[in-house]
């Protein structure tokens, strides 16, 4: 009886080794790739080793095809695993369980230093990161490294612009604002025109948009080096911040700009029906504009730079952004790093993401190219936007810190700015406040606040 | 007197087990067989549900700082979840949830399932299925829909406000976001707990309603006095599910926050909360024990009200 039993387990044993060896053998075509994935891609040369990417970037599969036909060494596997935080959430998932993460990641640059303090990221200066160093914008690549370690090779940058309806502005009879104080009596003159549009949006879900405002009044939240990971300084709620926050405010209460959530298909909509006058922009913004539906067909768009709070000294700053990292999962190292600087570390590679997927290159032989310069955009009515806005704002730009907790201080930040747009504190208070939060935060997470 | 006894108690107890043998191996027998059919069961509930929660566990008695790394901490998270703020806020957002959202979805299933029960017509059949519908929407697909609907530019309140010249509310505002959940949720599982007080009141015997009408009971008198009492059973365990639900409130609001961000934050339930500490901020460790800490507060609250409950319920 007990060898029956017995039997019977072994069968259904066997059986079920059977079925997850059947499946595993299906998706196992790789070569020296750390994970035998599925690609979304074609991959041309099967008998070169494979480095897994996970990437959002609009327009990328024609990159990756460009890529593995240059390329017999090497072929890239790509898997579009979600847009901003949901790739970052199965990242810190595959990150906690010790598998699961790809070869080479996009991330955003504010969020390396929240991956690095992970032990997430190889630093690619042992791979030859410092050779191309010069290829790069030199904000981006601030943004990318960390003392004199190198997190991620950038990829695009988001300087930030004025993208305006001139139609609506010309109905109002208002000119184009360059200093914060026009752009305030703008927004007064909309108002009283009775036009019923308000002059932009000041999302309280805005994260890195609110961040960049205030970095322009000279705004440095975080000094962070994971060179010295334990050590973190916080002033969220520096002068510059609270300039920038109380003016905010001031309009709010005013009724002369909106409060809706960014990035709902409510805002969405309202972007390009006429609801706002202004949109405040990063470069990737018009791209996204573009893909919206719903759109004004009389609408008039232009592109000026970001009004200023000292027009004699401009001040530039940067809203979004993304590089590609190389993961400590990799299985090699330097294969994965070869591919995060190969991708769009060439001419071809970063022309065709500027033009299938609208980006902002921080690759300096196409972003200082003439071509990128002149090239005219039949959405702002052949405008040159690079030439007269987003190139001399990437120019000014001189990087930034993120702190190790990015995504927790913008919830917080979300947090702090909602209460302050619905009465419960001012901005003054709110930024203590939010200083306060992220100041215990840090602590116990085993911080030394410096 | 201990010498003569003992013998003779060690001797029946010898002659008991011999009577016993024979039927005790076949039952052994039997036993095994049973343990291969459950085995399959057995095999996933283990490797899904057991593993995951001893691994869980485990977890949370260890904390993992971002900058200090894992350490054995006994039950400090557990001592940190209960006088956590933020957890505690959430427990008291969901028993407001609870005091509301409960009662509401069982008055409406329990009056629909009493008039279905009354109507024999066509329309019967028809309005069940009506009801019933919206539990066949998968949660998330209809949480997606009511974002829409609440919409001040997509959903239609514009609209129909605009017919009286009146201006829609936002439903999506700080003020007003709890009635927009407790809206989804009803709509949702009224349908779902109607079809199971339905199927109560078809089990009780028609003989009883006609000796009541005979007696000279009305209708109304029939429904409260006679039905309702009858199916109190079932109204225990339509409470009880809904008292679970209700406590690890999570899908709806999470849904919903990406169009109501600043109403809606991080830490509105305690599921988001722990949902949000492990995947957002990482700490894996706090978030186990912000689960279990929860998972306790279920199974007081359950226990608490089958406690009370008991003898509508048959476990008495």
């Amino acid at each position: 009886m007990k060898a029956t039993f017995l039997a019977s387990v072994g069968i259904a044993a066997a059986t079920a080794v059977a079925l997850t060896g059947c499946s595993g053998g299906e998706s196992g075509g790789g070569g020296g790739g750390s994970e035998a994935a599925s690609c979304t891609n074609t991959v041309v040369n099967a008998e070169a080793p494979q480095v897994t990417v996970w990437a959002w970037y609009p327009g990328f599969d024609q990159v990756v095809d460009t890529f593995n036909n240059a390329n017999d060494d090497v072929q890239i596997c790509w898997t579009n695993a979600g847009q901003g935080n949901d790739e970052y959430t199965k990242f810190s998932t595959s990150i906690e369980s010790g598998s699961g993460a790809p070869d080479v990641i996009q991330l955003e640059s504010e969020v390396l230093s929240s991956f690095t303090i992970r032990d997430a990221l190889v630093d690619l200066t042992e791979f030859g990161a410092n050779d191309v160093e010069g290829d790069y914008a030199e904000g981006a690549w601030e943004d990318a490294s960390s003392g004199d370690a190198v997190y991620a090779i950038p990829v695009d940058g988001g300087p930030m612009g004025m993208l305006y309806r001139q139609d609506i502005f010309d109905a109002a009879g208002i000119e184009v604002p360059t200093t914060w104080e026009e752009f305030e009596a703008a927004a007064q003159t909309l108002k009283d025109s009775g036009d019923g549009a308000v002059m932009a949006d000041f999302p309280t879900n805005g994260r890195a948009f609110n961040q960049a405002l205030f970095a322009q009044a000279g705004s440095v939240p975080f000094e962070y080096d994971s060179a010295n990971p334990q050590e973190i300084g916080i002033t969220v709620n520096d002068d510059g911040a609270k300039k920038v926050l109380e003016y905010w405010e001031g309009l709010v209460k005013d009724g002369l700009v909106a409060t809706d959530d960014a990035f709902t298909a409510d805002y969405n909509t309202k972007l390009v029906d006429g609801s706002y006058a202004v949109y405040l922009a990063a470069a990737w913004g018009p791209g996204y504009l573009q893909g919206l539906s719903d759109a004004d067909p009389t609408a008039v768009w232009r592109a000026a730079p970001l009004p200023q709070w000292d027009a004699a000294n401009p001040v530039q700053v940067n809203w979004g952004g993304s590089t590609f990292a190389v993961t400590e999962q990799a299985s090699d190292k330097e294969l994965a790093a070869k591919v995060a600087m190969g991708i769009f570390g060439n001419e071809e590679g970063m022309n065709l993401g500027v033009d299938a997927g609208a980006l902002f290159p921080s690759y300096a032989p196409v972003l200082e190219s003439d071509e990128f310069a002149t090239k005219e955009y039949e959405f702002f009515g052949g405008q040159q936007i690079n030439k007269d806005v987003f190139l001399d704002a990437a120019a000014g730009y001189e990087g930034a810190t993120f702190s190790p907790f990015q995504n927790y201080a913008y919830d917080q930040l979300t947090v702090q700015i909602y209460a302050m747009v619905q009465g419960e504190k001012d901005a003054s208070q709110a930024l203590d406040d939010l200083q306060a939060s992220l100041e215990q935060y840090a602590t116990e997470q085993g911080f030394t606040l410096t | 007197m201990a010498t003569t006894t003992a013998p003779t108690s060690s001797h029946r107890a010898e002659a008991h087990q011999q009577v016993k043998h024979r039927p005790d191996r076949n039952y052994r027998r039997r036993q095994r067989w049973g343990w291969l059919f459950v085995a399959p069961f057995a095999l996933i509930f283990l490797t899904f549900l057991v593993l995951p929660l001893v691994f869980a566990f485990r977890m949370s008695l260890f904390t993992s700082t971002l900058a200090t790394g894992d350490r054995f901490v006994g039950f400090a998270n557990y001592a940190k979840a209960f006088t956590d703020p933020l957890f505690l806020d959430g427990l008291l957002t969901v028993a407001k949830f609870g005091l509301i959202m409960i009662p509401a979805q069982m008055i409406v299933a329990l009056i629909a399932a009493l008039v279905l029960d009354n109507l024999a017509t066509w329309a019967s059949k028809f309005s069940r299925l009506m009801i019933f519908i919206p539990y066949a929407v998968p949660v998330v697909i209809g949480a997606l829909m009511w974002g829409f609907l609440y919409s001040p530019r997509f959903g239609p309140a514009s609209t129909v406000f605009a017919l009286f010249g009146a201006e829609a509310p936002n439903f999506l505002a700080q003020d007003s976001i709890f009635g927009s959940l407790v809206n989804i949720v009803t709509w949702q599982w009224a349908g779902y707990y109607m079809i199971i007080i339905y199927a109560a009141l078809r089990g009780i015997d028609p003989g009883i309603y006609e000796a009541a009408v005979l007696d000279g009971a009305s209708d109304r008198q029939i429904a409260t006095r006679i039905k309702v009492p009858m199916i109190s059973s079932s109204l225990v365990m339509v409470v009880i599910f809904a008292l679970i639900g209700t406590l690890q409130f999570f899908t709806e609001p999470q849904v919903l926050r990406g169009v109501a961000q600043g109403a809606i934050p991080t830490d509105y339930t305690p599921n988001m909360y722990a949902f949000s500490l492990a995947f957002s901020y990482s700490q894996f460790n706090y978030a186990s024990a912000i689960s279990f800490a929860l998972g306790i507060v279920v199974f007081v609250f359950s226990f608490f009200f089958l406690f009370l409950t008991r003898k509508q319920s048959g476990l008495k």
